[in-house]
């Protein structure tokens, strides 16, 4: 089945999101969606997927033009797309969620339902049990619950939003090896979208390239990455620089920490960091990383062991203790954790800003928000509410919330979900709070930046932790083992 | 956002509003004449019963509209608070309830000059609201229990409460109402062509302005503000997210309070069983329809009042049961909050990711979540 969308435009307030769009996709072929963040892939993804109407332009299914504008339209004609979190319902099992949102009278044929879903799975090579319960899956299998879902319901045009994101290296494998069998033997259309180079170069097909709203190219593999990055960026970029540690005093110390979850019990971890010292924190999700930063941030209680920052025992005490002795803490989720979806730009930097008194100064409040976007780059006006930022600039929001020079600072995957330039510029304000004597601890799925960035590395493994002293003797490879659960000096080859 | 789209959505916003009145006043109409009854004959005696006579306003009819719209007010203000923390205070019926309680106490125990009396059992009855909403608040954060569940049963040992001393040791007789108050413990109205009290409308204007002023202009009030969108992001973003539901709770106590007390003191001069009269709940539909826009609540609580008061002639004049008025409040609510729906799916995007949920969507959450 192939898809055409034509001049497709699309507004939010003052942003145009999909700027006179027109691009064909043919069936039996991946192609990768590429633009840095606000370059408005998701936007024209969801419009294809029904979410989204468009403001004008049309969408051609095999030459004939169609009309929808719910997701289960397009799901009707044949367009499905797999959001970047899986829409699943936790407490239901693998098969209950895949029966949900089928066509099924009131009284499912169960067994037909499992023999469907055990057929598909087999074909893609995915490993699900049928009874686990959704909320006890990896982000990974939810997504390979929603595409066998999203294949029973006959769709062959599928759209990934920003699949890999994350998920295990061997999770990813399974599932590029699924989608290109899925386009080479079945025939479907797979639009793929992502802002990961490497991703777009070892799956797909063809490529289009989108910038602040705009189509700005399409290419025929094989490229090279230096010209997809031209393409995105209008520029080739080079790698930031790396500055030479020198660590002070102790700014967070953990001493025999014991915290449990769910799915990890964590004891006797011992952490350090000094100030102007990055630390980095690997691991599958999961692994005790979060509890962690929870625990020094005091947004989770631990078991057992102290928590002090500065010298100063915060083990237990409130969230706005920490903040009061200058920790600063940015959490994965930004419309969850961080950011109020209702508020504007302007709202959120008062919120934040000591310097206003008991009544509010909304001048002082615009010129702040006037003076943070223009440094932080940020798209978007002081009366913008935050929700209608695309995602790197809400994380740029979130960057221009934290004050110049905290004592210490906690990040959750603070590049998750960003293109290499937006990912690269976070880092250089993070460094530089960091030269400045910011201590800095971050939780990261991507190997590369962990290497990258931290001075030292901890690895997470089932709750055990193992420390990497000098994140520059460590390859990404032996970085991936350990998070395996292969110790240090074990054979990394195997 | 072009200046012309921007019309074009205000002129959008417009037309759905008008036709949801439009369409309520239709359905309306048809109610009235499933029942037997003249659609224009109903209204004319609505209009009589707010005091719009051919003749012109009749001010004792009249009165009778403020009345209700003042302690009505009272708890629309102290619930635009909760609504803007985004919490769901069911339980200020039985604040209102504590509230007349603690004014009735002060009424029959305390002796002092009227400039004392009636301010110190207005203040007692504000506190005794802001205590019981307190406490609903303490189950919430300390408890985990939600302010709906929390509210009902606070209602619930509310009005009970009140029942008790009414029949017990309060009570008189009969056991239907404690005795009169004396004169000296009440308000008195302004005069006996326009009997409303100007204490309780200059202490409700007064209260308003501020609590309008607090919600729009102060830290605090975009703190609440915050927290009613995400409580999460709101204390990740330094909100001392705990201590401003405990206070917006006793807050619209508070006001819960004054209601009640003007309930006793003013309407009733004693204390009666439901004292609150449904008011508190009046005002949750209120509030509901407002949003947050707080300047709305004045004109729309003064046309449910209006409604409710107009509707005491339809039984007496036209043999129709004086609920009329609930069906027609109902419709009305169920139709503004449709036009809401409606227009977030014209806005061209799907409903769940409008800018602003809508008043259902919010309730519909809170339910879930509790």
């Amino acid at each position: 089945m192939s898809v055409e969308v034509r001049h497709i435009h699309k507004t939010f307030g003052a942003v145009h999101a999909n700027d006179d769009i027109s691009l064909t996709f043919a069936d039996g072929r991946i192609y990768g969606i590429l633009g840095e963040n606000g370059a408005g892939k998701s936007t024209l993804m969801k419009i294809l997927s029904g979410f989204y109407l468009a403001d004008s332009g049309q969408i051609l299914i095999d030459g004939r033009l169609v009309h929808y504008d719910t997701p289960r339209g397009a799901i009707e004609v044949g367009i499905g797309m797999l959001a970047q979190d899986p829409l699943d319902v936790g407490p239901l099992t693998v098969l209950e969620n895949f029966v949900y949102g089928q066509p099924v009278g009131p009284l499912p044929d169960w067994q037909a339902a499992r023999r469907r879903f055990a057929e598909l799975a087999e074909r893609l090579g995915f490993r699900l049990e049928p009874d686990m319960p959704v909320e006890r899956l990896s982000i990974g299998q939810r997504q390979e619950l929603e595409i066998i879902r999203l294949l029973a319901l006959g769709v062959r045009v599928l759209i990934l939003d920003e699949p890999t994101t994350g998920i295990s290296a061997e999770q990813k494998s399974v599932l590029f090896a699924s989608l290109q069998r899925l386009a080479r033997e079945d025939g479907l259309t797979i639009l793929f979208v992502s802002h990961k180079l490497e991703d777009v170069l070892e799956l797909c097909d063809e490529v289009a390239v989108l910038r602040l709203g705009r189509l700005v190219g399409t290419a025929v593999m094989p490229v090279t990455t230096g010209e997809l990055v031209a393409m995105m960026f209008g520029q080739a970029l080079a790698p930031p620089s790396r500055r030479a540690a020198t660590p002070g005093d102790t700014v967070l110390e953990v001493q025999d920490l014991f915290m449990a979850s769910e799915r990890v019990v964590m004891r006797d971890c011992q952490v350090c960091v000094r100030a102007g010292e990055v630390v980095g924190l690997a691991g599958l999700d999961g692994s005790g990383q979060q509890l962690l930063t929870r625990a020094c941030v005091g947004l989770a209680r631990p078991l057992g062991g102290r928590v002090l920052i500065n010298g100063v025992d915060m083990t237990g005490r409130p969230y706005r203790d920490f903040l009061a002795a200058g920790v600063s803490f940015g959490a994965a989720g930004r419309l969850e954790e961080g950011l109020v979806a209702g508020l504007t730009l302007a709202e959120h930097f008062i919120l934040t800003d000591a310097g206003q008194g008991w009544w509010i100064d909304r001048e002082r409040g615009r010129q702040i928000a006037e003076e943070r976007i223009a440094h932080y780059r940020i798209m978007g006006r002081p009366d913008s509410p935050i929700e209608t930022l695309s995602g790197g600039n809400q994380q740029r929001v979130l960057m221009a919330l934290i004050p110049p020079a905290p004592r210490l600072l906690v990040l959750e995957h603070p590049t998750r979900g960003l293109d290499v330039e937006s990912a690269r510029w976070i880092w250089e304000q993070i460094l530089a709070r960091c030269a400045a004597g910011t201590a800095v601890m971050f939780t990261s799925a991507d190997l590369d930046e962990l290497v990258t960035y931290s001075d030292r590395i901890l690895v997470f493994y089932a709750g055990q932790v193992t420390e990497v002293p000098d994140a520059r003797s460590v390859t990404v490879d032996e970085l991936g083992h350990l998070i395996g659960g292969q110790r240090v000096g074990e054979e990394a080859g195997r | 956002m072009t200046r012309s789209s921007l019309l074009g959505q205000r002129a959008l916003a417009l037309g759905i509003g008008m036709a949801s009145i439009a369409v309520s006043l239709l359905l309306t109409a048809l109610i009235i004449l499933a029942v037997g009854a003249s659609p224009l004959e109903v209204f004319n005696k609505v209009t009589e019963g707010i005091g719009l006579t051919p003749t012109g306003l009749d001010m004792v009819r009249f009165s009778g509209v403020v009345n209700f719209w003042i302690p009505l007010m009272f708890v629309c203000t102290g619930l635009l608070v909760t609504f803007t923390a985004g919490l769901w205070n069911i339980g200020v019926e039985g604040q209102m309830m504590f509230g007349a309680v603690c004014a009735t106490w002060v009424a029959q125990e305390v002796f002092l000059p009227t400039v004392v009396q009636v301010p110190l059992e207005m203040l007692a009855a504000a506190l005794g609201g802001a205590f019981w909403a307190a406490l609903t608040g303490l189950l919430k954060t300390r408890g985990g229990v939600h302010e709906i569940f929390g509210g009902v049963a606070m209602n619930n040992l509310a009005n009970i409460f009140s029942i008790y001393l009414i029949s017990g040791p309060w009570g008189n007789q009969g056991g239907q109402a404690t005795p009169p108050f004396r004169q000296e413990t009440l308000l008195l109205p302004m005069s006996s062509e326009f009997r409303v009290s100007a204490v309780a409308l200059i202490l409700m204007a007064v209260v308003f302005g501020g609590i309008f002023l607090a919600l729009s202009g102060t830290r605090w009030g975009l703190e609440l503000k915050a927290q009613g969108h995400s409580q999460r992001s709101a204390l990740l973003l330094g909100v001392p997210v705990e201590r401003n539901v405990l206070l917006a709770m006793a807050l619209c106590g508070f006001m819960a309070g004054l209601a009640g007390s003007v309930r006793v003191l003013f309407t009733y001069g004693n204390l009666r069983p439901l004292v609150s009269g449904g008011i508190g709940f009046l005002g949750l539909l209120v509030v509901l329809l407002t949003g947050t826009r707080a300047l709305w609540a004045p004109p729309i609580a003064f046309f449910f009042a209006a409604i409710l008061g107009g509707s005491t002639r339809l039984k007496i004049a036209l043999q129709l049961d004086q609920s009329l008025a609930g069906v027609v409040q109902g419709i009305l609510v169920l139709m503004v909050i449709l036009a809401n729906g409606v227009r977030g799916r014209l806005r061209g995007r799907h409903p769940a990711q409008a800018p602003e949920p809508s008043a259902s969507l919010e309730a519909e959450e809170a339910a879930i979540h509790g």
